[in-house]
């Protein structure tokens, strides 16, 4: 079902396609401990065009975790490579050198591009303003974890709804998975209404907007923050206006937050979550990291090797 | 009302089209102008319309994948099919559900827009109603009227 398939966007997948991830990443939890030698002979690349030091860390993580090389092209030499050449051209080329190509671009649709120019799968790793498949992945996989389950969930998903790719993804899935979703954000940083809609359309048990936090607080199981992402801005002044709008502080999530709820972010934050929420016990931001691994070492193996 | 333009031998005539918008229909069908005849009638008077565009082609019968294209101008157009002077088939244009290097994508920053890429802009409907598309690379969602207004320039 998922052997040498694309990730290009989590509207590629069905439900059940995105279960089969979730469940072999269960598989994977011990593997992350001792390592294996499954994908040995496998050389995964990663050709990142835009910065990130966390998803590259995290994909090569996981493909040596499995036995598997790992080729780099990164920052100024990825750009330099590309010099004058397209992008088309350099998957052409690259795709001779491995088995899979991690993919970040700052266009949108670069991922959609490479794949039809590659033999070999394609994972998108960010795309522009538009997709990160593995994120929204990983973020399932923790609320899985930690849950038992998604759908029926009160999820909330805080911060700039607006430009943030980490949470439109999420939110799509979350709602094929028939979650509850909160829709948190200040006035000028809402998600896009064509994205709302289709929510219910996808499957969401519910959807609801709110300004701010506390009304809604005490009822979810999850509390998803993403940052302000300056770049992700048009228009600077837009940024200046809104930037430190919202903050989750020990406080407010000791006063009104149940126990259980878990606190997610996908890192890096900058002054959304203060840094005394991290000692409490709902939150699981670094966790998330950890299963970003599994799930990502779960991926390759079932586009890699012989899983299914 | 007198016929302001002769009628074809064979050929496909593109009716109730909005009044100016024939040259840029002209512009989005695959007509060879160096080879073929083609009759324009702009501002006509119209019972239905007030005013409308006609658009004769000689020698070419469209396929329907091809005047639904047309429908993203001009969504009220009907087709005849010329043969032998007279109406042979007749329909009217739906949305096509996959626009292929018509339109250029609205946002900037999808790959479709960068030169050096060999890339035609794609796309797919994603609802009839409201009419909307979806750009098949930087996958964002675009109300049909946007797609008109950009192909009117």
């Amino acid at each position: 079902m998922l052997k040498n398939r694309h990730v290009i966007s989590v509207r590629d997948f069905t439900r059940e396609e995105i279960e089969t991830i979730l469940e072999h990443s269960e598989r994977m939890e011990k593997i992350y401990e001792k390592g294996d030698d499954r994908l040995s002979g496998k050389v995964l690349a990663t050709l990142f065009f835009s910065p990130s030091t966390r998803t590259r860390l995290s994909f090569e993580t996981a493909m040596l975790r499995l036995g598997g090389d790992v080729i780099s092209l990164v920052g100024k030499e990825a750009a330099s490579t590309a010099k004058g050449e397209n992008l088309a051209d350099t998957i052409r080329t690259v795709e001779k050198y491995c088995d899979v190509i991690v993919l970040r671009h700052p266009k949108e649709g670069a991922a959609r591009l490479a794949a039809e120019y590659s033999s070999v799968p394609v994972i998108n790793a960010g795309d522009g303003a538009n997709q990160h498949p593995t994120q929204t992945f990983l973020d399932l996989y923790t609320i899985k974890k930690e849950k038992g389950k998604i759908e029926g969930l009160k999820v909330g998903l805080m911060g700039d709804l607006k430009y943030g790719r980490t949470v439109h993804s999420l939110a799509y899935a979350l709602a094929m998975f028939g979650a509850e979703i909160h829709l948190i954000s200040p006035e000028e940083l809402r998600m896009p209404r064509y994205i709302v809609d289709e929510l219910v359309e996808v499957g969401a048990a519910d959807v609801e907007e709110h300004r701010d936090v506390e009304p809604i607080l005490g009822e979810l199981d999850v509390l998803y923050v993403i940052r302000i992402q300056k770049e992700m801005f048009p228009d600077p002044e837009e940024y200046e206006r809104v930037k430190g709008s919202y903050r989750i502080t020990r406080e407010l999530i000791e006063e009104h937050a149940r126990d259980d709820l878990i606190i997610m972010h996908p890192l890096p934050r900058v002054d959304e979550v203060e840094p005394e929420v991290d000692e409490l016990p709902q939150a699981r931001y670094f966790d998330q990291v950890r299963n970003g691994v599994i799930v990502r070492m779960a991926l390759l193996d079932l586009l890699l090797g012989d899983a299914e | 009302m007198a016929l302001k333009v002769r009628r074809i031998e064979n050929g496909t005539v593109l009716d109730h089209l909005p009044p100016g918008t024939a040259p840029l229909i002209l512009d989005i069908l695959d007509v060879d102008l160096e080879e073929t005849t083609v009759l324009m009638a702009i501002n006509v008077e119209s019972s239905k319309m007030g005013r409308k565009d006609i658009l004769k082609i000689e020698g070419k019968f469209l396929e329907e994948e091809e005047a639904n294209r047309v429908a993203l101008i001009a969504p009220n157009a009907t087709v005849n099919i010329i043969r032998d002077y007279s109406v042979a088939e007749k329909f009217k244009v739906k949305p096509p559900e996959r626009v292929e290097g018509v339109v250029k994508c609205p946002n900037p920053n999808c790959i479709t827009n960068d030169e050096r890429e060999p890339v035609e802009p794609v796309f797919i409907r994603e609802s009839e109603d409201p009419l909307e598309y979806r750009c098949k690379y930087c996958e964002r969602v675009i109300r049909a009227e946007q797609l008109r207004e950009i192909l009117r320039g």
